[in-house]
């Protein structure tokens, strides 16, 4: 039965990784840049979600929606003020150089409001856990919850990009966006959106991932937030698919090496993998070959 | 009035100047050719028009409007599509999406599919090919899928970068026919190419780009007999 929990875990790390994934895989799939702040928007809406709920004592579903909204405001901020005005003239370099130093700074904001003491969180999920096979085999309600949150995300979201005119908009500008001008869409307000809809979810995963791994410190959302990255990569980064299947197998793989193998080596077991399967294929799992121009 | 004005537009890539201040006019109903050498600046004066450049000084007016400075995305809506250089459909979308793409500012549901049929009248090879995935059509069903998506829109001016540029002699010869059509159909052309023997067959008046100044211009069949024309352009 250990292995089925182990499993379980692996798949429930792995679904926060993939939710996660999903704001990497679709900023760099639509604005081609890598947002290595993201990992520090999922730490503001863990302490977002903490402020409500464990300071003022509000509701977990309240205490969520709030996060969102804070980590959504805070992703279109982020874009206009810092990316913006360099993704048209700056070396891609610059904007990566730009995106670590956004890292730093959520961080620092963070650490003058809430000190360096981590917070104890306490889990917003409020569901009970289930006990299968006479109680040999526990699932937590966290594990629930965050699987099937982790699945209706992405139903939403496939549904949105392949039903929506935003959603269309997004598909063309992350193949040409000025071709995508030409049809009459706004490339700012669509990478925008992008921003806002990655941050967005980044608030989700950090309420689940703290209500899972209930300390949260200003640097809580870096490591969480490096994994995802490779989870996308993993995938196939530009993918949304390729991001929850690389965000699931990374959760797993991390999970079964910690249990079968040794916790010290897990993290360089999950580098590992992901070196030799960018050997083996270099667009990652599920990526797509790049195209030859004609 | 013309449909188009151009005056004076001068555009610059950091310090290199690009366009050295171009004037031309393109009349409703007709079908104007730009023609000129590899590097002249054709692209860079269509990209000025539809606004994904920026002119340093000059204005550049559609139906009357300044549009020097407008964004972009807001041209389509005015009636102005754009083919770009290399067609640049949307390679991972199927034909039927890159032509929905075409219609994206259009919010009048009906009457896109009354326009796809016509697209697909027009571009026979596009119905039965509207499931395919764009990148794997050949080159010149890619140059039809850019012009179908264009006129999507049901642009009164239609932009064309090198349309025939790549493609098999029978192909250019569709192409050009094609063109003729969509002008008959009432669509003023602004058609920049490289083939320009093809290009003045078909155009009313001419404007030949040298450098980023215009060197000549005037009715494209006196431009086709023209000495130094001929002997620049048509290798003759
Ligand atoms: N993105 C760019 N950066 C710098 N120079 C450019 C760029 N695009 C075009 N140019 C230069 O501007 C001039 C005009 O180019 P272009 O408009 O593409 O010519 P054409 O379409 O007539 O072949 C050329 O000298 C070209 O090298
Ligand atoms: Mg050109």
């Amino acid at each position: 039965m250990s292995f089925l929990s182990y499993l379980l875990k692996g798949v429930s790390l792995g679904s926060v990784y993939a939710i996660i994934a999903l704001g990497y895989t679709m900023v760099y799939g639509i604005a081609k840049m890598l947002n290595f702040a993201h990992g520090d928007v999922i730490m503001v809406g863990g302490y977002a979600a903490f402020t409500c709920s464990m300071t003022r004592g509000m509701a977990p579903l309240p205490s969520i929606l709030i996060a969102m909204v804070v980590c959504t405001v805070l992703g279109i901020v982020i874009e206009t003020i810092a990316y913006r005005p360099l993704l048209e003239a700056a070396s891609p370099l610059a904007v990566l150089i730009t995106a670590i130093g956004v890292s730093y700074f959520l961080q620092n904001i963070v650490l003058i409001i809430f000190g360096s003491n981590p917070k104890s969180f306490q889990s917003l999920v409020k569901i009970p856990g289930l006990k299968l096979a006479d109680g040999a085999l526990t699932i937590s309600g966290e594990t629930i919850v965050t699987i099937l949150s982790c699945l209706i995300i992405m139903l939403i979201l496939t549904q949105f990009i392949s039903r929506t005119r935003m959603g269309q908009a997004m598909l063309a500008v992350s193949e040409d966006k000025g071709a995508a001008q030409l049809m009459g869409i706004n490339v700012n307000s669509t990478i925008a959106l992008t921003f806002a809809i990655g941050s967005g979810l980044a608030a989700i995963a950090g309420v689940l991932l703290c209500s899972a791994y209930p300390s949260l410190s200003p640097y809580t959302g870096a490591m969480p937030g490096i994994k995802a990255f490779v989870a996308a990569v993993f995938g196939g980064i530009g993918s949304i698919p390729g991001a929850f299947l690389g965000g699931i197998l990374l959760g797993v793989i991390e999970i079964l090496a910690k249990g079968y193998i040794s916790t010290q080596l897990s993290d360089a077991i999950v580098f590992g993998v992901l070196i030799i399967v960018l050997l083996v294929r270099p667009t990652g799992l599920l990526g797509k070959r790049i195209q030859e121009k004609v | 009035m013309a449909l188009l004005e151009v005056h004076d537009i001068k555009v610059y890539y950091g310090m290199i100047q690009a366009l050295k201040g171009i004037s031309f006019e393109v009349n409703e109903g007709e079908i104007v050719a730009l023609i000129g050498a590899n590097g002249a600046g054709k692209t860079t004066t269509l990209h000025t028009i539809t606004g994904l450049l920026r002119a340093k000084s000059g204005s550049i007016h559609f139906d009357g409007k300044d549009i020097t400075k407008t964004p972009a995305h807001h041209v389509v809506g005015m009636g102005m599509a754009h083919v770009p250089e290399g067609r640049r459909v949307f390679a991972n979308m199927t034909v039927l999406q890159n032509l929905k793409m075409g219609a994206f500012t259009r919010r009048d549901k009906d009457e896109i599919m009354d326009t796809l049929e016509t697209v697909y009248h027009r571009f026979p090879r596009l119905k039965e090919r509207q499931g395919q995935i764009a990148g794997t059509l050949s080159g010149g069903e890619q140059q039809m899928l850019a012009m179908g998506r264009a006129l999507m829109s049901r642009p009164r001016l239609i932009l064309m970068d090198e349309p025939s540029m790549g493609l098999s002699p029978i192909f250019v010869n569709e192409i050009f026919d094609i063109i003729q059509k969509v002008s008959d159909s009432g669509t003023t052309v602004l058609l920049v190419e490289q083939n320009a023997r093809k290009a003045l067959s078909i155009a009313d008046r001419a404007y030949v780009l040298e450098t980023g100044t215009i060197s000549m211009s005037g009715r494209a069949a006196d431009l086709l007999n023209d000495e130094a024309v001929q002997k620049a352009y048509l290798g003759e």
